[in-house]
C-alpha cells in the first residue's frame, strides 16, 4: 500500500510517520503515536470522545484523515496540562466531580478548551452547544457544564487567543 | 445495628450530626481516580498493549435465526500474518449452562450458552468465528475470506407470538418461555368489584443499549508461569471459573484484571471479549487484543428487555388502591443469560412502591430471534414503573385527584410489606420524596408560544440494592497500614466509574483518621485481591464497603489497644483523628457486631453522655495524644498484625416460592421520586424538558458529590428511555447500530438536573447507605410520560415518546 510522510506537531513536539491515504488521525494518534488518551467510542464521529485540537479548532480525530493533518499543531488533553501543572478547566472537572467512568473526560475538556480559547466568556448555552458532540453517559452533564462555567467565569482574561 | 440508630434516634437522621461525627464520610471531594482520568493517564482497558501483540476479530452471523450449515475456514487460515481462525469445533467447552450466582449456584433456571456459534443461530451478532492476526487489517481481511453456509430459518421476534404452542422454536426446546413467575395476594376479583374506578390499558417499554463510551475491550497474554491473564474491561472478574471451564484448565489458571472502566451499567455483566482473548492466547500462546468497534457493541451484547405489560387497577373513590392486576412479558432474545432474574425484579416490584389490598401479577420471559437482552441498569425495575405509574396518574385523572394526592393515600411506609410479603423493616421515605420533588418543582412556567403545552409530572420508584439474597452474596477486603502511616486498600471490586474504589479509600480514611489521599487502593485483580463479587446490583457498596469498613475497624482495633498501652488508658477511649490517636470521651469506638445468622455488621458505637464517660475513663486527660505513626511502629516492633482481610456476608435467605411470590428476595430497597417539566409542541409533537429533579433517600451520601453524580446521571440515563432511546429491529435485524441512529440525550437535550438527597441514615451500607446507583433511572421515563400526558390531556402508552407518537396521540397524524 502506498505511503506517504506526515509531520504532526503534538502538544508541541514535532513528529513523523509514514501514513496510507485512508488512515484517519484518531489511527495515527493511538496506534503510532502511543497517544492513548484520546479515547475510541465510535470511529464514526458520533460520540465525541476522540475529540483533539486541530490548529486551535476542536474536531473528532476520527473524522481527520492523517494527510489532512500532516503539517499542523495537535493539542490533546495531555497537551492541555498535567498533574503537576493542570489547567483551570482539569481542576474543576476533578474538583466539582464532572468525572465518572472518564472516557469522555479527555474530549470534553479539549472541546471546553478550544471554546474559551475562542471565547474565554462564554455563556451556559454556548457551553452546552460547544459540548453536544461529546456524549457523556455517567454524569447527565450537569457538572461537566459547570464545570466549564466556573472557569469561563473565574479566569476570563487567561483564555484570550 | 445502623437501622436501630435510626429507628432510635431522630436526632441521628440529621445531616449535622453525621457532619458533625465524621471527618471524612459525608464530605464532598474529588475521587482518588478524578486526577489520572482528567490528564489522559487512565489506561484503559482498550489502552493497553504488550509486545508482539496479536489483534482479533470476530465474525458474526448474518442471520437472525438460520440453521448453520459449514464454516470453511482454509483460505483465511492461509493468508500470511494470520495466526488463528477458531471456530465452535476448536472450543475445547463450548456449550456450557449459565449458573446465577459466582460461588452458590442456583438452580431452577439454567440458560444454555455456547461461546461460538453451533448448528442453530439464534440472534444476530452471534460470534460464529474467531480470528487472531499480526495486524487489525489483516484481522480485518481474514474475518471477510471465512466462508459460511446458513440456511436461514423463519425465527420469531414478538415474544406473545414466540409463547404460543406452535411457535418457532428458537433454540433446541420445544418452548420458547424461559420462565414464569406469580404474586398472590388477596382476591383481586374482590378487589375490583368494590372498586369505584378501574383503569386497564396496555404499556410496552422499548429494547435500548447501555451506550457506555468505552465499547467491550481487553488484552490478554500467558504469564510467566502459563497463567492466562485477561485485562477486560468486565463488571465481573470472577468471570475467569465460567472462562477456564471453557478452556478446560483449572480454574487459578486463568486470571482477570480489570482496570477502571469506561461505564458498565449492566452491559459488561456477562462475558464480553474474555472468553474470546482466553482461546486466542491458549491457541496462538502470544497476547491478544480485542476490541468491539461500536457497532459490534451495539449487535452483540446485551440489551435492555423490551416488555409488554397489561395492567389493571382499581381504586375507591377516595383513591385508595384496591386491586392491581399485571400480566408481564419480557423479550429475552436469543439466549436466556439473566433474564429470569430480571424478570423476577420485575415481577417483585410490579406493584410499585405502594401498598394495595389485593394483587395478582403474572410474568414471562420469552426467548426470540432478537438480540439478547440481559441486565441493563435497573435490572427489570424500569418497565413496570412505567407501567404502574401511569396506572397511578389515570386513576387520578379519573377520580378528579392530583398525582402526589392519590399516590399518598397509597405509598408504602417503613414496616409495611410488599405483596410479596416482604415487611421493609429498613427505611421507606418515599412520600417524603415525592413530596420535596413536586415542592421543588414548583409552579408550572407559562407557554413559551401558543403552539405549546406546559406539563408537570412525577413518577415514584421501588428498587433493590444488593443481590438476590438466595445467592447467598459475599466480600471481601484486605486493609493494611504502612510505617509511614499510609494504607492500602485490596479489593476485587471493578470500578465502572461510579467511584466504586474510591468510596473504600474514603471508609478507610474515616476508621483510620487519615486523610483520603493518603490511602491506595488497588482493585479489580482476580488473582491478587481478594475476590468482592461483581459490581452489579447496586451492590459494591453495601457490600466491599461493608468488608472494607469491617477490615479497617480490626486494624484500628490493633492499633488502638497498642496505644492504650503506651499511654496507659483504656483503648475504649481512644480515637483517632488527623493521624493523631487521642482521648475520646464523648462517644464509643467502632463496634464489630455478628448476628445469631453470621451476618456482620460493622457499627458506629453511638453517643455516650459526658456522665457515662467521666465515670468509665479511668483517665480522661483529653490532653493526651499520639502520633499515629509512633503507634504503627511500635505494633509493628511487637509484631501486630498491621493489615486485616474481612469478609461480609449479606443477609441470606432462600429461594422464595415461585408460585406465590412470597418471600424475601433482596436485603433491602431504595426509594425516591423524579418530578419532572415538560413544553410539548402540539404542532410537532417535539418535546423540551424544562426542569427534571431527582429526590431519593440516599440513607447516608458517602462523598455527596459522587452520590448527587449518581443521581444526574441516572436521571439522564432514565430520560433518554424515555425520550430518544430506542433499538429499532426488524426480525432480528438491527436497524440503530449507530450512536447517530441510537440517540442518546446530549448536553443540550438535557436540563441540569436538580438533585435533592435525603439521608435517613436507614440503610445496610456502610455508616447506613443505601445505594443508588440502578435506583436512580428507575422513574425517569415514567415521570417524563406523566407530564407529556398532563401537558397535552393524552397518553403515549409506548416508550420512547417519540414527536410521531405524541402527534398520534393528538390525533394529528
Amino acid at each position: 500500500m502506498k505511503t506517504y510522510p506526515i509531520t504532526i506537531e503534538l502538544n508541541g513536539e514535532a513528529r513523523n510517520t509514514d501514513v496510507s491515504a485512508t488512515e484517519t488521525l484518531l489511527d495515527v494518534l493511538r496506534n503510532k503515536f502511543d497517544a492513548v488518551e484520546v479515547k475510541n467510542g465510535c470511529e464514526q464521529g458520533d460520540c465525541g470522545a476522540c475529540t483533539v485540537m486541530l490548529d486551535g479548532k476542536a474536531v473528532n480525530a476520527c473524522l481527520v484523515l492523517a494527510l489532512q493533518a500532516s503539517g499542523k499543531a495537535v493539542t490533546t488533553v495531555k497537551g492541555i496540562g498535567s498533574q503537576t501543572s493542570p489547567h483551570a478547566l482539569q481542576r474543576a472537572f476533578v474538583e466539582q466531580g464532572a468525572i465518572q467512568c472518564g472516557y469522555c473526560t479527555a474530549g470534553m475538556i479539549t472541546a471546553a478548551k478550544a471554546l474559551l480559547d475562542e471565547k474565554s466568556t462564554a455563556t451556559t448555552a454556548e457551553i452546552r452547544q460547544a459540548i453536544s458532540g461529546n456524549l457523556c453517559r455517567c454524569t447527565g452533564y450537569k457538572k461537566i457544564v459547570a464545570a466549564i462555567e466556573s472557569v469561563a467565569k473565574k479566569e476570563p482574561a487567561t483564555h484570550k487567543r | 445495628m445502623l437501622e436501630k440508630n435510626h429507628q432510635n434516634s431522630g436526632a441521628q437522621k440529621t445531616t449535622s450530626s453525621a457532619a458533625d461525627r465524621y471527618q471524612v464520610i459525608g464530605k464532598p471531594m474529588p475521587r482518588h481516580d478524578a486526577w489520572p482520568k482528567a490528564t489522559g493517564e487512565t489506561i484503559y482497558a482498550g489502552d493497553y498493549k504488550r509486545p508482539g501483540m496479536l489483534y482479533a476479530k470476530a465474525l458474526r452471523s448474518e442471520y437472525a435465526a438460520a440453521e448453520l450449515v459449514a464454516i470453511d475456514t482454509r483460505e483465511a487460515l492461509a493468508m500470511p500474518g494470520v495466526a488463528a481462525v477458531l471456530t465452535a469445533k476448536d472450543v475445547p467447552h463450548n456449550e456450557t449452562v449459565t449458573r446465577f450466582g459466582q460461588t452458590h449456584t442456583v438452580g431452577g433456571f439454567e440458560g444454555l450458552y455456547r461461546v461460538l456459534a453451533d448448528k442453530k443461530i439464534r440472534f444476530k451478532g452471534e460470534a460464529v468465528a474467531l480470528v487472531a492476526a499480526k495486524t487489525l487489517a489483516i484481522a480485518q481481511a481474514a474475518m471477510e475470506k471465512i466462508k459460511v453456509t446458513y440456511k436461514p430459518l423463519e425465527g420469531v421476534f414478538d415474544p406473545e407470538t414466540a409463547m404460543q404452542p406452535d411457535a418457532y422454536p428458537v433454540g433446541e426446546d420445544a418452548s420458547n418461555v424461559v420462565c414464569s413467575y406469580k404474586v398472590r395476594k388477596g382476591d383481586v376479583a374482590k378487589g375490583f368489584a368494590a372498586a369505584d374506578v378501574i383503569v386497564e390499558n396496555r404499556y410496552r417499554t422499548q429494547m435500548v443499549d447501555h451506550a457506555y463510551l468505552e465499547p467491550e475491550a481487553g488484552v490478554a497474554w500467558l504469564d510467566d508461569d502459563g497463567v492466562i491473564t485477561i485485562r477486560a474491561a468486565t463488571q465481573v472478574i470472577e468471570h475467569f471459573r465460567g472462562i477456564a471451564d471453557v478452556l478446560g484448565v483449572p480454574q487459578n489458571r486463568v486470571r482477570v484484571i480489570t482496570p477502571m472502566l469506561g461505564g458498565g451499567f449492566g452491559g459488561k455483566e456477562d462475558i464480553t471479549v474474555e472468553t474470546y482473548l482466553a482461546l486466542l492466547v491458549q491457541k496462538t500462546r502470544k497476547p491478544v487484543s480485542l476490541t468491539y468497534t461500536r457497532e459490534e457493541s451495539i449487535l452483540a451484547h446485551s440489551k435492555r428487555h423490551p416488555y409488554v405489560m397489561y395492567y389493571k387497577t382499581g381504586a375507591t373513590k377516595n383513591g385508595k388502591l384496591v386491586a392491581m392486576e399485571a400480566r408481564l412479558i419480557s423479550d429475552a432474545g436469543g439466549y436466556v443469560y439473566l433474564s429470569p432474574w430480571v424478570l423476577l425484579y420485575s415481577t417483585v416490584t410490579a406493584t410499585g412502591p405502594y401498598d394495595i389490598t389485593n394483587v395478582k401479577v403474572d410474568t414471562f420471559t420469552v426467548l426470540t430471534n432478537n438480540t439478547f437482552t440481559s441486565a441493563n441498569r435497573g435490572f427489570g425495575a424500569n418497565q413496570p414503573c412505567f407501567a404502574y405509574e401511569a396506572q397511578l396518574d389515570e386513576l387520578a385523572k379519573k377520580l378528579g385527584m392530583a398525582p402526589l394526592a392519590i399516590r399518598r393515600k397509597n405509598y408504602l411506609h417503613t414496616g409495611d410489606a410488599l405483596a410479596s410479603g416482604r415487611v421493609l423493616e429498613h427505611a421507606v421515605e418515599t412520600e417524603q420524596t415525592a413530596v420535596k420533588a413536586l415542592e421543588a418543582l414548583g409552579p408550572p412556567s407559562r407557554p413559551r408560544s401558543d403552539r405549546q403545552r406546559i406539563g408537570q409530572g412525577i413518577a415514584s420508584g421501588i428498587s433493590p440494592y444488593g443481590r438476590m439474597m438466595f445467592l447467598h452474596d459475599t466480600s471481601r477486603s484486605f486493609v493494611s497500614v504502612e510505617l509511614d502511616g499510609s494504607a492500602t486498600v485490596r479489593c476485587g471490586v471493578q470500578d465502572l466509574g461510579g467511584g466504586q474504589a474510591s468510596t473504600l479509600a474514603q471508609i478507610t480514611a474515616e476508621v483510620l483518621g487519615i486523610p483520603m489521599e493518603k490511602v491506595t487502593v488497588f482493585h479489580g485483580d482476580s488473582s491478587l485481591t481478594p475476590l468482592a463479587g461483581t459490581t452489579t446490583a447496586t451492590r459494591q457498596l453495601y457490600m466491599s464497603g461493608n468488608a472494607t469498613l469491617k477490615a479497617a475497624a480490626a486494624v484500628r482495633q490493633n492499633l488502638l489497644r497498642k496505644a492504650g498501652t503506651m499511654m496507659a488508658v483504656d483503648p475504649d477511649f481512644l480515637d483517632i483523628r488527623d493521624e493523631t490517636v487521642f482521648v475520646q470521651t464523648a462517644r464509643k469506638p467502632w463496634v464489630i457486631t455478628e448476628s445469631e445468622s453470621g451476618e456482620c455488621q460493622v457499627t458506629y458505637g453511638g453517643d455516650r453522655g459526658d456522665l457515662i464517660a467521666a465515670e468509665m475513663c479511668p483517665d480522661p486527660d483529653p490532653d493526651k495524644t499520639l502520633p499515629l505513626r509512633d503507634v504503627i511502629r511500635a505494633a509493628a516492633a511487637d509484631g501486630i498484625a498491621l493489615f486485616n482481610v474481612a469478609q461480609f456476608n449479606a443477609p441470606a435467605r432462600e429461594l422464595i416460592d415461585f408460585k406465590t411470590g412470597q418471600g424475601q428476595v433482596w436485603p433491602d430497597l431504595t426509594f425516591g421520586t423524579v418530578a419532572m417539566e415538560v413544553a410539548v409542541d402540539i404542532e410537532t409533537g417535539t418535546i423540551e424538558v424544562l426542569k427534571l429533579i431527582s429526590c431519593f433517600d440516599v440513607g447516608q451520601a458517602i462523598n455527596p458529590l459522587s452520590a448527587e453524580g449518581q443521581l444526574e446521571g441516572g436521571a439522564v440515563y432514565g430520560l433518554g428511555y424515555g425520550l430518544t432511546e430506542d433499538i429499532i429491529l426488524e426480525k432480528g435485524i438491527t436497524l440503530t447500530p449507530t450512536l447517530s441512529e441510537y440517540l442518546l440525550p446530549t448536553a443540550m437535550d438535557t436540563p441540569a438536573v436538580r438533585t435533592i438527597m435525603l439521608q435517613s441514615g436507614g440503610g445496610i451500607g456502610p455508616f447506613g447507605a443505601k445505594g443508588i446507583g440502578e435506583p436512580s433511572n428507575v422513574p425517569p421515563a415514567a415521570a417524563l410520560a406523566n407530564a407529556v400526558a398532563n401537558a397535552i390531556g393524552v397518553r403515549v402508552y409506548d416508550l420512547p415518546v417519540f414527536p410521531e407518537k405524541v402527534l398520534k396521540a393528538l390525533g394529528r397524524i
